[in-house]
């Protein structure tokens, strides 16, 4: 069985439990062991405007964590995937800088080596289970469903580090999108930042580009925007929330985070995907799904098929 | 007499301090808005806040936070076995001590008709709860000064609880050693409740308990023979042994006078056991009257905070009770640390020697803040950066034994303190989301404060963004600048730098504005040049730099392969180092 130590960040736990909840549901149906390890700590994203050892120290810790338990870390969250990795490569590119860290890591027992690897759930989900895989577990799919693909930046940028996808012209988030049966529409913006790094240090700037953003995405027609990091749901659904008072704009676009996505066509409770816990409602998706008379007509069409072929098969 | 006194003048410091430590819930004044809030208001609102909940169904909470939380301790127990048979030993054998022994003549007497101290099963039980609280002791001694757990730090006030409970268990336990082993207290027995005067008689039961229980006679030296025996265990029987059993019961006390057994004579002669009779009497109301000034105040605020926490759950407080809350629960704080144990930016430590980055660090001296102790700018600064030095991750709220909601507390006093005009840094960070988030909590005036003042901070040791012409002098470059940024070797890609403008034109900072260069000053292109220069007051004194996404668009498209992105993140650790290192000294680290 795959396993992995998952790597929840700050972000999650505090404020986007449903996030937490549904890809722990979704990954347990596709059969991916999660370890929790207590002793993670920040992964030192938010410091690294500050102070860059402080980042690197922490990201460092907890890649020793890991390696500790001999697995590689699984993360939510694209700032947190972007720093892990960064520490990672600079690490293994600078051995001096690797000696440091791991003399300050000795105090506690720990020592970094680079034996673990560190992934984005989303990878795992394409690269390691494969969206083939990921049909096959799927109850039901969406229908006439228009997903505006949010990649987030640390997780593409800067390719040279993390090697996620073609930091240019990405597929592997729209092809997941799209496993679900959803459409993942083209939209011009789609690479940029949601605006979250200046949420809190210089607002309008961010509710700036994260309106621009959002704007496009429904100019182009998508019903919802996904993400795949807490940091740019957030933004995009709780600080969406806040601009639309603040500017006057009515139309939302509503953030729905991919494993409550894939979790809807999974057939996961409700409960694990805590779909009224983001703050622009986004229950109306369920109508989107197919109802279970289309799904039995579909499969039976489908078996007719198969039916007709065996039985040519037979024939000759 | 002594006794007498000693206990109501204990008693009334006591009852003074507590008062003194309730009302000061109500006056102390910490986190926003607590300033403008009448005490009479605070106290009208909590006592409204209490009787609603008491007569709501909440009332069936609290009695599961009492019992659960509050006397089985079970938010301890999660977070780790050793530590809550450490604190079960202690609290609960004290507790049992305190009702059993100290009170005895009150309690234990209205509940057992036929209590005596000297009977069992209570001289057994006393010894039992002893042996309770020895051992938490020493697990506590051990936990602090040997296994030494991770940033957990050992400050007065906790030497002093080991130490004043260690103090009061040791006396009592050579209390009663050196009355086992002492002549005249057998003496004084036998005179008082034998009744026996022969002195035939008084010889066999003397060297039977001398032979049998310890007893070191000046007149009597082993061995005995037989018979003399035999008569002394049956004067035993028929003289003693209806109101005290046999010393082996008292299983700590007997084990010390074994060992302090050679020294029996000159333990008596010296009058060891009156001596250990004041040092466990004073050791005891010496801290009961200093109880409500140090650490040991907990045993009242931490229920308190529990069943709060119980109460309020996730309900949103009002201003008065939220300050009244804030202050009670700096008193519930242990100072266990568990905290800081869990806290998610422990690391920043190693490179920032601020101890109010850890939790239960910052606690110690948001009290001296709250209660109005004059601090100077440094200690309101190094508070203050540790305030804002926290990823809000709320694992430290999660963990505390004592329920308090530290999140919350952060939150409020950070608000407090940026408020009072020392520029913060960082608050130009990704850790500011958080406070973006919580918008609508804060004065909405004064939200802006902080961050024109971190920019302002920045930009007034930048004299070159100060000219209007831009003609700068040659002698300007900071030759450091260049080789100071080599934080990750990847920085030094500036030099290659060509000028295209790639990472300018695809910024989407930058394409946010009509005039970029007004609003943000060098441009990433430009910034890359400076830095060439070595003209750090140009690269350091652009807004550029605070309003970077660091969304990499700069650095993926170069084709030059510079590290746009990493080079700002650099002059950024840098800019803020210097600020920090000009205005704000470091603080001794431990």
């Amino acid at each position: 069985m795959m396993e992995f130590a998952l790597f929840l960040g700050c972000t999650i736990p505090a404020r986007l439990n449903q996030y937490e909840s549904s890809s722990r549901a979704v990954l347990k149906k596709l059969g991916v062991g999660l370890v929790d390890v207590r002793e993670f700590n920040c992964c030192g994203y938010p410091l690294r405007n500050i102070d860059f050892k402080v980042f690197l120290l922490s990201s460092a810790r907890n890649l020793a964590l890991a390696e500790k338990k001999n697995l590689d870390v699984m993360t939510l969250c694209q700032c947190c995937y972007g720093s892990l990795k960064k520490a990672d490569f600079l690490m293994k590119e600078n051995a001096s800088l690797k000696k440091e860290v791991n003399t300050t890591l000795a105090k506690e027992g720990l020592k970094y080596e680079g034996r673990s690897e560190v992934k984005h759930l989303l990878s795992v989900l394409h690269k390691d289970i494969g969206t083939e895989a990921i049909k096959e577990k799927m109850s039901t799919a969406f229908k006439g469903l228009k997903i505006a693909t949010h990649y987030g930046c640390h997780a593409l940028r800067p390719s040279q580090v993390v090697g996620f996808d073609n930091p240019l012209a990405p597929t592997l988030f729209d092809e997941l999108v799209e496993a679900t049966g959803a459409e993942s529409v083209e939209w011009q913006m789609k690479l940029e930042c949601c605006g979250a790094p200046l949420w809190g240090v210089n607002d309008r700037l961010s509710m700036d580009l994260t309106l621009k953003k959002l704007k496009d995405g429904r100019k182009s027609g998508a019903d919802y925007i996904c993400a795949a990091c807490p940091y740019c749901h957030i933004q995009f659904d709780k600080v969406q929330k806040m601009i639309l008072s603040q500017r006057n704009v009515n139309h939302p676009l509503p953030s729905i985070l991919y494993t409550q996505l894939l979790g809807l066509s999974m057939g996961v409770g409700k409960k694990a995907l805590g779909l009224e816990m983001n703050e622009i409602p986004i229950g109306g998706i369920v109508e989107l799904l197919k109802k279970e008379k289309e799904l039995a007509q579909e499969k039976a069409l489908a078996e007719q098929k198969e039916g007709k072929k065996e039985a040519v098969s037979t024939k000759r | 007499m002594f006794l007498r006194v000693s206990l109501y003048i204990s008693s009334v410091i006591f009852l003074l301090g507590l008062i003194y430590k309730v009302a000061g819930w109500f006056r102390y004044r910490i986190g926003i808005g607590a300033g403008e809030i009448l005490t009479s208001t605070r106290i009208f609102s909590a006592i409204k806040g209490i009787l609603s909940t008491l007569f709501s169904a909440k009332i069936l909470t609290l009695l599961k936070v009492l019992v659960l939380d509050v006397l089985l301790q079970i938010r301890i127990l999660r977070e780790d076995f050793l530590r809550w048979v450490m604190h079960i030993f202690i609290y609960g054998g004290f507790m049992l001590l305190l009702l059993m022994h100290a009170l005895d003549k009150t309690i234990t007497v209205a509940l057992w008709k036929n209590y005596y101290p000297t009977v069992n099963p209570f001289i057994f039980l006393r010894d039992l709860f002893g042996a309770m609280v020895l051992v938490g002791v020493l697990i506590a001694i051990y936990r602090r000064f040997i296994l030494k757990v991770p940033r957990m730090f050992s400050n007065a006030m906790d030497i002093y609880a080991i130490l004043i409970v260690a103090i009061v268990m040791f006396s009592g336990i050579f209390l009663e050693a050196t009355k086992m082993v002492a002549y005249s207290d057998y003496k004084r027995m036998v005179d008082e409740y034998s009744g026996l005067s022969d002195p035939q008689e008084l010889k066999s039961l003397e060297a039977y308990w001398v032979k049998e229980f310890g007893v070191v006679s000046p007149n009597l030296k082993g061995p005995f023979d037989e018979a003399l025996l035999q008569k002394g265990m049956e004067l035993n029987q028929s003289s003693c042994e209806s109101c005290h059993a046999r010393p082996q019961w008292a299983f700590v006390g007997y084990g010390a006078a074994k060992i302090i057994h050679p020294a029996g004579l000159g333990i008596d002669r010296a009058r060891l056991p009156s001596v250990f009779w004041y040092i466990h009497v004073l050791a005891c109301l010496v801290g009961l009257a200093y109880l409500p000034f140090s650490k040991m105040f907990h045993i009242f605020a931490s229920p308190v905070s529990l069943l709060a926490d119980g109460a309020v759950g996730k309900e949103k407080l009002t201003p008065a009770n939220r300050a009244t809350l804030q202050a009670m629960e700096l008193d519930a704080c242990t100072h266990c640390g568990t905290c800081s144990l869990r806290c998610s930016v422990i690391m920043a430590f190693e490179e920032i020697a601020n101890r109010n980055i850890f939790p239960s660090e910052k606690i110690a001296s948001l009290q001296a803040l709250a209660s109005g102790k004059k601090l100077s700018p440094q200690e309101l600064r190094h508070i203050q950066e540790g305030v804002y030095l926290c990823s809000n991750c709320y694992r430290c709220t999660v963990v505390c034994p004592a329920g308090i909601n530290l999140q919350d507390l952060w939150f409020s006093v950070r608000e407090t303190l940026l408020q009072k005009g020392y520029p913060e840094v960082l608050v130009l960070s990704p850790l500011s989301f958080y406070r973006g988030l919580m918008k609508e909590e804060t004065v909405p005036r004064d939200y802006e404060k902080p961050l024109i003042q971190a920019r302002e901070a920045i930009a007034a040791r930048c004299d070159l963004m100060k000219r209007k012409d831009k003609v700068l002098p040659l002698t300007s470059t900071n030759r450091q600048l260049q080789s100071g940024l080599n934080l990750s070797a990847q920085a030094k890609t500036f030099s290659a730098c060509f000028g295209c403008q790639t990472c300018t034109n695809v910024c989407p900072v930058v394409g946010n504005y009509e005039n970029p260069q007004e609003a943000l000053g060098l441009l990433p292109h430009q910034i890359m040049h400076a830095a060439g220069l070595g003209l750090r007051d140009l690269a350091f004194g652009s807004n550029m730099l605070w309003d970077c996404l660091t969304c990499y668009q700069c650095q993926e498209q170069c084709p030059q392969g510079v590290h746009v992105t990493d080079v700002l993140y650099e002059l950024k650790n840098l800019a803020v180092k210097r600020v920090m290192e000009e205005t704000l000294q470091p603080v001794e680290r431990k």
